[in-house]
């Protein structure tokens, strides 16, 4: 593997459309669940080990070569909002699209190809690490990061949050977030054997009742 | 980038210039520049001059709201499945510049829905006068300011102003208003830019929208040939 393709990857300049999206924390921060950076801490650390374990555990089981379409499908069945699962098929696409022009490859194309209008960003980002020559425990790294990654930058904007206090909270999350990544290859590794059922499920209800309310707001900053 | 040109091919990566059937794609027009400085006026007032000619689409990238999306949508300067917007989470620079790949797939899904089409004008959000497209994203791009901004504008460049394909000063009615200079921002204008074109105009006027009107059918010209 080369270390520093997943540094390309991980890199939140990496162009694939996450600058647009809040991962939750716009509609948290109205509703005042987020005020600050020790709220924002739990924040992360909720989806981290939701969303993100599920994230993690789809890109892991993409890079052991599980089937993009069964992983899509179950990425469907443990997404209930509506709004969610298509901010993950906006952002998968769009992830698509620079994965395609980083490391161009056949394996990418004929996911491309069917899906035209975007597969989930975990499922996406697996292949893209798996053609990029990275591990199930890289791709689980880089969606658990960015699942907490994502909050945290639109957090600074959202409240004028100081950059290093946010910066700092993902910091923190580091250790916990080693823990998720490492939890998501173990899953990834019962798929393998046992079939999409052995992905995690776990869920977060505010996260999704959250992103209803969201995509209902006629002025917002976020797309999601 | 050439990755498939064949039939039933992915989805174009970039700024290829041929769709996954093997067609050529449309011209895509970025027109960016300051907040007020009359992007959505010279966007209304390009589809009207053009749309009995030309096969149309818009893309609109409001900053937190689909306003400017829905001001053409209310003027009716073009069908509504032919506008569309596109979030850009509190930077609208970083959507028409750094990542691109929200405003590619609204023009792609244009073409794919609405199209064929010859032409998209994709708007940027009211930004600062370091904002430019792409060239992933357009073919040519329209740096729109006007002269009640400030009439050093010209004189302090930048990138927009400074290798913008047109360069406009709009609302030259209002010149004698605001203290504006017209000669002056021309021939700044002229310094900073050397033989790119500037176009002075005046939606208020009953020449309105023309010069910059010629300007694209030039460009379209161009594309085609």
């Amino acid at each position: 593997m080369s270390r520093a393709a997943l540094l390309v990857l991980a890199d939140g300049r990496f162009p694939a459309g996450g600058h647009a999206h809040s991962g939750g924390a716009e509609a948290a921060v109205k509703a005042g669940r987020i005020t600050g950076a020790s709220s924002l801490e739990e924040f992360c650390r909720g989806r981290l080990h939701t969303a993100g374990l599920v994230s993690a555990s789809l890109a892991a089981a993409a890079v052991l070569g599980v089937n993009p379409m069964e992983l899509d499908a179950a990425a469907d069945a443990r997404t209930p909002s509506p709004a969610l699962r298509v901010a993950a098929r906006k952002l998968g696409r769009q992830l698509m699209r620079a994965a395609r022009a980083t490391w161009p490859s056949v394996e990418l194309d004929a996911l491309a190809r069917e899906f035209p209008k975007g597969a989930h960003q975990p499922v996406v980002l697996g292949v893209t690490a798996r053609v990029a020559g990275l591990d199930a425990v890289d791709a689980a790294h880089c969606a658990a990061y960015e699942s907490v990654s994502g909050p945290a930058s639109a957090t600074v904007r959202l409240l004028s949050l100081d950059p290093f206090d946010a910066t700092a909270v993902l910091a923190r999350l580091a250790p916990e977030l080693d823990r998720v990544a490492d939890q998501a290859v173990e899953a990834a590794g019962r798929v393998v054997d046992h079939g999409v059922d052995a992905l995690p499920s776990a869920s977060a209800p505010l996260l999704e009742i959250g992103a209803e309310l969201h995509a209902a707001w006629p002025v917002r900053l976020f797309a999601s | 980038m050439h990755l498939d040109h064949h039939h039933d091919g992915p989805a174009a990566v970039s700024a290829d210039a041929h769709r996954p059937n093997g067609s050529r794609r449309a011209l895509r027009i970025g027109l960016g520049g300051p907040v007020g400085s009359g992007k959505t006026a010279t966007v209304a007032a390009l589809c009207r001059a053009l749309r009995d000619e030309l096969s149309l689409a818009v893309v609109t990238n409001d900053i937190y709201t689909r306003e400017d999306a829905e001001f053409l949508l209310r003027e009716a300067v073009l069908p509504p499945e032919r506008i569309t917007a596109v979030e850009t989470g509190a930077c609208p620079h970083t959507a028409i510049r750094d990542d691109i790949s929200a405003n590619l797939e609204a023009v792609e899904d244009l073409e794919d829905e609405v199209g064929p089409l010859d032409l998209v004008l994709v708007e940027s959000g009211g930004d600062n006068l370091t904002a430019t497209f792409s060239k992933g994203l357009v073919d040519a791009q329209i740096f729109v300011i006007d002269v009640a901004g400030g009439d050093d504008i010209p004189r302090k460049g930048g990138p927009g102003v400074t290798t913008a394909d047109l360069l406009v000063v709009n609302k030259t009615d209002l010149a004698p208003y605001v203290g504006s200079d017209l000669a002056r921002m021309a021939a700044d204008a002229k310094a900073q830019r050397a033989e790119l074109p500037v176009v002075f105009q005046s939606l208020r006027t009953e020449a309105g929208v023309t010069d910059v009107a010629a300007w694209v059918r030039a460009q379209l010209a161009a594309w085609t040939a």
